[in-house]
């Protein structure tokens, strides 16, 4: 990891000192236009750690709503739970941004309601929605990975369905959960670039904008690149750290 | 019928195409202790499922006390927390302490204050014979210890009838005797218990009533004198054959 790290510098160094091909000026801190550039790129930061957060925590709840169905004994509800699965699964993220972003105001109006939706809604209702199905079929995995004796065990002591989730399956499901929903978290941060697209100033529009001025795609786009590394660095460190709670608490 | 805990009907489950029970009859009147023994597959574990609903019955008729069992929510609540249940696999909650798993029915389907629930759970804990162990997780106790604390759970509910499911099956053989110990004092303290196992050494000493079952049906039920020393059937004799002779 340190020598990975190392590159950026390195990188710096090359292109700072020799040829014409490397421009680090239009990124160099160290002068007055080079740190309004980088200020201008990192201000997109804000945009898409809300975007991946509000995103990620609308997708573990509806993810759950579109799970439990998928468990019941009732054929119909697995039905909904099939087939909102392999129906949104099957979106791809960017028709979905545009048929969310240019199509659902329509169908709004349609009905006689006046719901804008700007880029920023539009990205955070496009990810959420499209992560729910996969959201929901990790918690299906890790609800079905509890052994039936503990929701028996719940029944007999008179707890309800909700009590019984609540209390006993989903506290023992989580610690299988969360190493995948952190997969799925670290995905958002990344699929949020597409916002850029619907004109979200987000870290990828915000570079883009930037190369259209400056023509440095090469450095501006690394230094991109090293944004997104970074968010999802901190998120893996995170979710370790939970983790190693966590599985002290089941060890007792 | 009065006095009757519990009343089985003509009791008829299928799985598919399985017929796994075949007209059942069982009357266990309140403070009676049934024992059912028979092979597996026999359908015995099914029995005592359906008594607290666990598993649907299709045809007949099961009352608990009089109430008849339907798919009514309510109905089948009721039933729940009067009906403690004794699993094969213990069946704790892994990740919480013996405490919380005794005081979780209490204070969430029954609205005890933690208090009176921790109060009541020590009070069971004692009965059982494990007061020190409140504050450990399931894991870190010995499978008799865990079953002992899986009886003293059920019983925090107050329940009316304990069923048993083969509980000591799981157990290593040094272990058997300390869950048994319990379960005999219990028996002795006029619980009304339905017992499915293969331990006849503890049918001879508690059972008022012995159901022998096989290929989902009651071939033979008696009282123990009788039952261990006459059975009347050829798959009863054979059966106890097999197992007394360990």
């Amino acid at each position: 990891m340190k020598k990975l790290l190392l590159i950026v510098p390195l990188l710096l160094l090359a292109g700072c000192s020799s040829s014409q091909t490397w421009g680090w000026y239009v990124i160099d801190p160290t002068t007055a236009s080079g740190w309004v550039n980088v200020k201008f790129l990192i201000s997109g930061m804000g945009a898409t750690i809300q975007i991946s957060l509000i995103a990620a925590a609308m997708s573990i709840v509806i993810g759950l709503l579109v799970a439990l169905p998928g468990l019941s004994e009732k054929r119909g509800w697995r039905l909904v739970n099939r087939v909102y699965v392999e129906f949104i699964r099957a979106i791809p993220l960017l028709p979905m941004l545009f048929w969310v972003f240019y199509g659902l105001p329509i169908v709004f109006k349609s009905m006689g309601m006046n719901v804008p939706i700007d880029p920023f809604w539009g990205a955070i209702i496009t990810l959420a929605i499209s992560d729910s199905a996969f959201t929901a079929e990790i918690y299906r995995a890790g609800i079905q990975s509890i052994a039936r004796g503990q929701s028996e065990a719940a029944q007999t002591i008179g707890l309800n369905y909700v009590q019984t989730m609540r209390y006993v399956i989903l506290p023992q499901a989580i610690r299988r959960i969360l190493p995948p929903l952190a997969n799925q978290f670290i995905y958002i941060v990344k699929m949020s670039a597409f916002a850029s697209v619907i004109g979200m100033q987000e870290l990828t529009r915000r570079a883009n904008e930037l190369v259209v001025t400056e023509y440095r795609p090469l450095e501006i786009y690394t230094l991109l690149v090293f944004e997104y590394l970074i968010l999802v660095l901190i998120i893996s460190a995170g979710v370790r750290w939970l983790e190693r709670r966590m599985g002290a608490d089941e060890r007792g | 019928m009065p006095g009757a805990a519990i009343e089985l009907v003509g009791v008829n489950k299928w799985y598919d195409t399985f017929h796994v029970l075949k007209d059942i009859n069982l009357t266990v009147s309140s403070g009676e202790k049934v024992v059912i023994c028979g092979p597996s597959g026999s359908g015995k574990s099914t029995v005592v499922r359906c008594i607290n609903r666990l598993e649907k019955h299709q045809k007949g008729i099961i009352r608990l006390d009089g109430v008849d069992l339907t798919d009514d929510a309510e109905s089948t609540a009721t039933i729940r927390s009067d009906v403690g249940m004794v699993f094969q696999q213990f069946n704790l909650f892994p990740h919480l302490t013996v405490l919380e798993n005794l005081t979780l029915g209490p204070i969430k389907a029954r609205g005890l204050s933690r208090k009176d629930a921790e109060e009541k759970a020590r009070h069971y804990l004692d009965r059982v014979h494990i007061p020190d162990q409140a504050d450990k997780k399931p894991m870190q106790l010995s499978g008799g210890q865990q079953q002992r604390v899986a009886i003293a759970r059920s019983l925090c509910m107050e329940p009316r009838v304990l069923l048993f499911d083969e509980p000591t099956s799981a157990l290593d053989p040094e272990m058997i005797s300390e869950v048994l110990e319990v379960m005999v004092e219990l028996a002795n303290e006029g619980m009304t218990m339905v017992v499915v196992t293969h331990e006849m050494g503890f049918a001879r000493k508690v059972a008022d009533k012995m159901i022998f079952m096989d290929a989902g049906e009651i071939v033979e039920e008696g009282k123990p004198e009788h039952f261990f020393t006459n059975p009347q059937s050829d798959r009863c004799r054979k059966f106890l054959s097999q197992i007394l002779q360990h």
